[in-house]
């Protein structure tokens, strides 16, 4: 007898745990081999699991060195390379052809290597010492938002993700990312390569769900300090910007073509920063006469 | 070990100082103030005028016009056309000699300028003497240098103009928000229109005269003036392509909400409620001077005044009793004395409001201490206060009061003050006073705000970015990041 093959069920992704939506919700997804998935329509109420599990991670994952962040999005693409196949599949049963899913799955790795480079070397080109007019030494230097909600790109599996959630952790932020709707499956699967890469957990949480039902709640949690909307609907945009207000969010809207080369760098990195000014005086030493 | 007594400061002398006030005779002021549009003084379409105050004497200085809609719109078009035809095409070396030529003007009539600054808004003469009008000009002095620079500024990015730029100011730093607004737009390549809070619209008005004088193009720079609704039409307005604003956060979050879905760019300078932490290994007499420098500076109206006190508990009987004496000597008076360390209270409004968080201080159990100083019976003052005894929960430790108001706390280990410290909407500014290095660099790096002072304290620079983190808002304003907010690429 033919063997029967093990399905996976699609889980979300919170504070390095794989629960389904508490609700106990689904939405039906059919795959191009006829099979049915019952992705997660996870709630405002994961939602908030998931930042709870994002502000906690937070402290640690910005305080690592960078260097070892960079070496953590470096794993990620290593892990990522080594289940290419997996994504190859999923991809393919999403409706990708298999050039088209070749190119999203390497152009993800890619991007990953990418940023993985920027984690110690963004700090470099956007600090500054400022030459003020006082004794004082002053400098200043980016330092990561907190906590960013990111509505993926819907047109994209798992490319519109990458190009996301690594420049948002590269500056040492964590994030709760709502994967594409009609293009869940990928986004857990990346999850999983996310738990075995030495990412702490709770740095990125992935929930699968509604965009209508959840923009409103991704953009007025009052803990959450920057919003990202990768997509274009113009009446939800103007309801995320009000409720950005609330706790005065970072917005950006990020609609963009992922596949373009052009569409990374450091300033993906830099929207996601504050920049932090010291001073601190510098002593006079009165004596006359000192050279050197 | 037997328990030390705290040494008293002896401030205590027969001399008095002798008044000394700044001369007033050489400024040149109008009985009467028009808009100022596409270079030119026009009457206000509602032909309504408003009278400015001196809050030190409640004497009318001048008539201020008050801007409508219709008004806002023609200082937007001339904005508009001056962009267009004039300073997005001219080229950038040209427009930086304008921008370094007004700096020159305000330095030329800086004690003019001070002199006003003081009569209307109430700040000590030494004050805006020695920060406000010097920042002022150096600040359109540094940006002048930029304007041919940008392209070194953005590593691999072409920056670009956005058009004109609608920028609301408060009433705390008239002139120098005026500059911090003004200077990078113009240098950026963008054309302004700006309003300045009512209760102080002169020194803009007279920047508005500084402009003519100086030959900037027509509409480059337009400044009208007004109460809130004319700050509201600018936020509406459909050609403006973005909006700065310094002021409390909550009408910055109204304005971030008004611009919601559009394309608009924004920068917010909001409000703050800068911790102050001293530890026990500071150098007290100079953490005791940049306490009251922190909070008492320009009446406390400070976003990033230090209006919280955090003291480790070994050393808070000390600091307090310090803090205390120094309290004493602190001179509230005439801001037009050279001698005076606080002058008077921006408006009647802004008093009330004072008065009204020292009512709540005091229901809500926190012991209030003041200096026996006399104030003056005219105008609007306020002695220098600070409470004891306060803790997270009261609504002096968590609100902005924007006054001479200082709210202290105590506390033991570094990670209960960055807990505290921390655990507010708020995260302008931040102070730390410490003789140790590795514990600055602790504190620093963990507090969750845009300026922080390490043994110093209230310090500016054209050159330094300012700006907040949560709830202060976003951007920054001064040094190479405050071009970005003026740029797209």
């Amino acid at each position: 007898m033919e063997r029967i093959e093990v399905l996976k069920t699609y889980k979300i992704f919170i504070g390095g745990q794989f629960p389904r939506t508490e609700s106990g919700r689904y939405y039906p997804l059919k795959l191009k081999n006829n099979m049915t998935v019952n992705v997660s329509l996870s709630s405002r109420k994961d939602y908030r699991n998931a930042v709870i599990a994002a502000r906690g991670a937070f402290s640690g994952w910005s305080a690592r060195a960078a260097f070892n962040r960079g070496q953590i999005l470096y794993r990620i693409a290593e892990m990522l390379e080594g289940r290419k196949e997996q994504f190859l599949e999923e991809l393919k049963q999403l409706g990708y052809t298999p050039t088209a899913a070749k190119k999203e799955v390497e152009q993800s790795i890619d991007r990953l290597v990418y940023y993985a480079g920027w984690c110690d070397k963004y700090q470099q080109l956007f600090s500054s010492v400022n030459p003020v007019a006082t004794s004082h030494f002053n400098f200043s230097v980016p330092e990561p938002m907190g906590v960013v909600a990111i509505l993926a790109d819907e047109s994209s599996a798992l490319l519109g993700l990458v190009s996301v959630i690594a420049p948002a952790i590269a500056g040492g932020n964590t994030c709760i990312v709502l994967a594409s709707e009609s293009k869940p499956t990928c986004s857990i699967t990346f999850a999983e390569v996310i738990a075995t890469s030495d990412v702490p957990g709770g740095v990125v949480n992935i929930v699968t769900g509604s965009r209508k039902e959840l923009h409103s709640h991704f953009s007025s949690h009052m803990d959450v300090n920057a919003i990202i909307n990768c997509n274009t609907e113009k009446d939800f945009n103007k309801t995320i910007g009000e409720n950005a207000s609330l706790n005065v969010k970072r917005v950006f809207t990020w609609n963009r073509n992922w596949s373009d080369e052009k569409e990374q760098g450091p300033y993906y990195i830099t929207d996601l920063q504050e920049i932090k000014t010291t001073w601190h005086p510098i002593e006079n030493i009165g004596v006359s006469g000192i050279k050197y | 070990m037997a328990k030390k007594e705290a040494k008293k400061l002896e401030y205590f002398t027969d001399w008095k100082y002798a008044p000394s006030p700044e001369a007033t005779d050489h400024i040149r002021l109008q009985k009467q103030y028009d808009l100022f549009i596409n270079g030119k003084f026009v009457k206000p379409n509602s032909g309504k005028y408003f009278d400015t105050i001196n809050p030190a004497t409640e004497e009318k200085i001048s008539s201020i016009a008050e801007a409508n809609d219709k008004d806002v719109d023609s200082a937007v078009k001339a904005a508009r056309g001056a962009y267009d035809k004039t300073w997005s095409k001219m080229p950038a070396k040209e427009r930086a000699k304008y921008i370094y030529r007004i700096a020159r003007l305000i330095q030329e009539r800086a004690r003019e300028l001070s002199v006003i600054e003081t009569l209307d808004g109430g700040k000590s003469i030494r004050e805006s003497r020695d920060i406000d009008v010097p920042l002022a000009a150096n600040h359109f002095f540094y940006y002048a240098g930029w304007a041919d620079k940008l392209e070194y500024a953005f590593p691999n990015r072409q920056p670009k103009s956005l058009g004109v730029a609608g920028q609301v100011i408060p009433w705390n730093f008239p002139l120098l928000m005026a500059a911090w607004k003004i200077a990078p737009a113009l240098a950026t390549g963008n054309t302004v229109v700006l309003k300045p809070a009512e209760t102080t619209s002169l020194t803009a008005l007279k920047l508005a005269e500084i402009i003519q004088e100086s030959g900037l193009p027509d509409g480059v720079v337009n400044i009208i003036t007004g109460h809130g609704p004319v700050g509201a039409s600018m936020v509406n307005h459909k050609d403006i392509n973005k909006i700065a604003f310094t002021g409390s956060t909550g009408v910055g979050k109204w304005i971030q909400k008004a611009i919601a879905g559009t394309d608009k760019k924004l920068t917010l300078e909001l409000g703050g409620k800068a911790a102050n932490i001293i530890f026990e290994d500071a150098p007290i007499n100079q953490a005791v001077e940049g306490i009251i420098n922190g909070i008492f500076f320009n009446q406390g109206h400070v976003c990033c005044a230090g209006s919280r006190l955090f003291v480790q508990e070994s050393v808070a009987e000390e600091v307090i009793k310090k803090l205390k004496d120094r309290l004493e000597t602190l001179i509230v008076g005439d801001p037009l004395d050279k001698n005076t360390d606080i002058g008077a209270i921006n408006s009647k409004m802004q008093l009330n409001k004072i008065n009204e968080y020292l009512k709540i201080g005091v229901n809500d159990g926190a012991e209030m201490y003041q200096s026996s100083c006399s104030i003056p019976k005219k105008g609007f003052f306020v002695r220098p206060t600070l409470f004891l005894n306060t803790s997270q929960s009261h609504r002096i430790s968590q609100e902005e009061i924007f006054g001479p108001v200082l709210a202290i706390q105590t506390f033991r280990t570094i990670e209960e003050v960055i807990e505290k410290a921390n655990n507010i909407p708020y995260g302008l500014s931040a102070g730390v006073w410490t003789d140790k290095g590795s514990r600055i660099f602790n504190l620093t790096s963990k507090l969750r705000a845009g300026v922080v002072w390490a043994n110093t304290y209230n310090k500016f620079d054209p050159t330094s970015p300012f700006g907040g983190y949560k709830e202060s808002g976003f951007g920054r304003e001064g040094g190479l990041h405050g071009l970005m907010p003026y740029l797209k690429f």
